[in-house]
């Protein structure tokens, strides 16, 4: 910022170190400053999302618990949500989706954690160069089409073993196994990248023990990369309550409040997508609902991303 | 490779110590756990198998097909096909009775429409084209017997619907049925204005979101100090909304762009008369939303593995931070950048939630024409076609899954493709 101090400039003493003034100040530059606002105003966009979430969620949430006969107690406690006779009890909905979301766990974790330590610790150079762009399609196809997968082909097939009267055409079964496929790549690759994080000493050292490669997996790396899957483990819980296609296309339509998998029930996000893909009417107290639900969905779903951090920063063994 | 062990090297010798018994169990296990983990990893693959299976199962097989007036009494032996708009168009308003005629003509004036629109109309209309059974790919393969069974029962049973259908091999997927447009009859509907739809929607996100994006990513990684407030806050920010559901994003667009800013995404301001907020224009800025953090991560990343021994050099011939920036970071960065547009990309190009929430219409055969238009978009389409209990509607979902597939793989490897290329050279 300050200018070197150079001797007091006098034309009639000749100085040796006679040099023209040199103005070091920094040059105010009106680009470089609105560069600088424009890509801060890019970043801050996101901030407006977040708040254009909060408030939009929000604002309607609170009209729909401002109609007659709506209360906050009856939303988080009522087991019976039909907007038709006025009854706005969210219970239903969420045990849809703890529903699924408990079968998609089933699926995914098992499956996603042990596909990631084979890719890890087992597999050659090779196999997991090979392997990986297979998870990574698995990943990109699009959940409506996991939703056409589940209805037209893992419902079919269960109703034939468990015989057609014993389980419905739309079934939370069949959209829980499906979104269970659709997670296990999330599990998998991120459970994957915390395997591989942990530093080879670690397997050596267990391997100069006398371990086998199983001991050596289990009791020493996964140990080592737990916040990693922990992390894995709770995005994936997110992932699920968030998913829409495959519910709103293989669950079923209707709240149907009930635990049982074999049964048709919609879930939180499936009914936001039924009932807006319908003529709607703005300001109504369908219309608001849709928006209480979307508000307890989002902080639901903020929660568990918050933990999943939390636990990364938290629990991270950092090596070397 | 299994480690080798020190174990027991024989199971019959009588005297096998604690210890050996011990290590062959832990062996046995082991090799069981290998086993385990390499049977989930080809469950894995399986699954994936199955997916694509069931949906080329219905994308091709046989169908009945049944035709009220045959095609070659209409134009004296020429095949259809060959004839022109006009020809085509006075078949058409022979075979019909005249209102039916002035409602097409009302719907979408004849002069607008092209010479497929108006073959498709004279095969449903005048030919009665009906494709009154249809077959899956395994079914077709393997038990055509049963298939022909079937077509002589069901005439036995059902003779009027059945009368006259004839057994033909159909593909689904036809350059056809990605010009014609959508409609009630899924023997000639196709997905024309659902891929113009799709197309418009994500051309329009990637303008919005990309620019956006890089923007944050440059400002964060180039110009941030770390530790300030407002800097970690917006990163927080950045990567919880990366979790937020999609249809929460619907909502946002919803009430914002359909709902509060009407004049601008309906295009009233600009003079667009008679159309309302659920425009193409909503669907790119919700989904421009929805894929900005995933740009914002991936340009970051690649921000980042910019060596600043090139930002060093560029200040020291006296370059000021955004020349640096533009001239020195952001090209070397590129690749990266591009890689991460191109995936989100396909992400955008296969959300579906958000668009059913924003309103997407399933009942539209114009053409979109630009942001202002109503529209519809290829997984919205996939959607309305897999919902609906009839066979045939599932056939034109996989031929649309299959296109919509063929879309993205091809994308991916463009992805793959610029990343190994680019990643040679730096």
């Amino acid at each position: 910022m300050s200018s070197i101090n150079l001797p007091p400039m006098d034309s009639t003493v000749v100085s040796p170190l006679a040099v023209p003034r040199i103005n070091l100040k920094r040059k105010p530059r009106f680009g470089e400053t609105l560069v600088r606002i424009i890509l801060f105003l890019c970043a801050a966009v996101s901030i407006l999302t977040t708040f254009g979430i909060v408030i939009s969620l929000g604002r309607e949430a609170l009209l729909f618990f401002q109609f007659p006969g709506v209360t906050i107690t009856e939303f988080f406690t009522g087991t019976d949500w039909s907007p038709q006779s006025a009854k706005f009890g969210v219970l239903p909905l969420v045990t849809a989706t703890f529903t699924t979301s408990l079968i998609a766990m089933v699926v995914a974790l098992p499956l996603g954690l042990a596909a990631a330590i084979y890719l890890s610790e087992y597999a050659s150079f090779r196999m997991r160069a090979a392997l990986k762009p297979v998870l990574e399609v698995l990943a990109g196809v699009p959940t409506v089409v996991y939703g056409f997968f589940a209805l037209t082909f893992v419902t079919p097939l269960i109703r034939s073993v468990l015989g057609n009267d014993n389980i419905s055409i739309y079934n939370m079964l069949s959209a829980g196994l499906v979104m269970g496929i659709m997670i296990t790549p999330l599990v998998c690759s991120m459970s994957e990248d915390a395997l591989h994080a942990v530093p080879d000493s670690l397997r050596e050292g267990a391997y100069g023990v006398g371990s086998t490669k199983l001991e050596a997996s289990l009791q020493v790396v996964v140990p080592a990369a737990l916040s990693g899957i922990m992390a894995a483990v709770i995005v994936a819980i997110s992932r699920a309550v968030g998913e829409t296609m495959i519910v709103a296309i293989a669950a079923g339509a209707g709240p149907n409040f009930t635990f049982n998998p074999l049964q048709s029930a919609e879930t939180m996000t499936g009914h936001i997508a039924r009932i807006s893909g319908g003529d709607l009417s703005y300001n109504s107290i369908d219309y608001d609902s849709l928006f209480a639900i979307g508000l307890l969905l989002f902080f639901i779903t903020l929660v568990l991303n918050l933990v999943s951090r939390a636990l990364v920063a938290r629990f991270r063994e950092v090596y070397e | 490779m299994a480690m080798s062990q020190p174990s027991g090297s024989s199971n019959t010798s009588n005297s096998l110590s604690a210890s050996q018994q011990n290590s062959a169990q832990r062996q046995r296990k082991a090799t069981m756990g290998r086993m385990i983990f390499s049977l989930s990893t080809i469950v894995a693959i399986v699954a994936l198998l199955l997916l694509l299976w069931s949906i080329v199962n219905r994308g091709f097989g046989y169908v009945a097909v049944r035709q009220k007036v045959d095609p070659a009494t209409l134009a004296q032996g020429r095949p259809l096909e060959e004839l022109s708009k006009d020809e085509l168009v006075t078949i058409l308003q022979a075979g019909v009775t005249r209102g039916v005629f002035r409602r097409y003509d009302s719907e979408k004036p004849f002069a607008e429409r092209d010479q497929t629109e108006v073959l498709d109309l004279v095969l449903e209309r005048v030919v009665g084209q009906e494709t009154i059974a249809s077959w899956t790919l395994q079914e077709s393969l393997f038990s055509k017997p049963v298939i022909e069974t079937e077509l002589r029962d069901g005439t036995e049973k059902d003779a009027k619907k059945w009368a006259g259908a004839k057994l033909e091999w159909r593909s689904w997927v036809t350059p056809d049925f990605l010009r014609s447009v959508g409609g009630s009859n899924p023997a000639v509907a196709g997905i024309r204005v659902a891929l113009l739809g799709s197309l418009w929607v994500v051309f329009i996100t990637m303008l919005v979101a990309v620019p956006i994006g890089v923007g944050a990513a440059i400002y964060l990684e180039e110009y941030a100090n770390p530790k300030s407030r407002i800097n970690q806050f917006i990163e927080t920010n950045i990567n919880n909304l990366a979790g937020v559901p999609s249809i929460i994003y619907g909502m946002l667009g919803l009430t914002i762009f359909v709902r509060a800013l009407e004049p601008l995404t309906s295009g009233a301001i600009f003079g667009v008369q008679g159309s309302n907020g659920r425009t193409i224009l909503s669907a790119s800025l919700t989904m421009a939303l929805l894929v900005l953090p995933l740009i914002i991560i991936n340009a970051r990343e690649a921000i980042r593995a910019v060596p600043s021994s090139l930002r060093q050099a560029s200040y020291g011939l006296g370059a000021t931070k955004w020349e640096t920036v533009r001239d020195h970071v952001l090209p070397n960065a590129i690749p990266g950048i591009l890689t991460g547009a191109i995936l989100s990309l396909s992400r955008a190009i296969g959300e579906t939630a958000p668009l059913i929430v924003i309103g997407a219409s399933t009942f539209i055969i114009t053409d979109p024409t630009g942001p202002f238009s109503k529209f519809t978009a290829l997984p919205i389409q996939i959607y309305d076609w897999t919902s609906r209990p009839i066979e045939q509607f599932r056939n034109i979902a996989s031929a649309a899954i299959i296109v919509l597939l063929v879309l993205l793989i091809t994308l991916n490897l463009t992805a793959v493709l610029l990343r190994n290329r680019f990643s040679k050279k730096v």
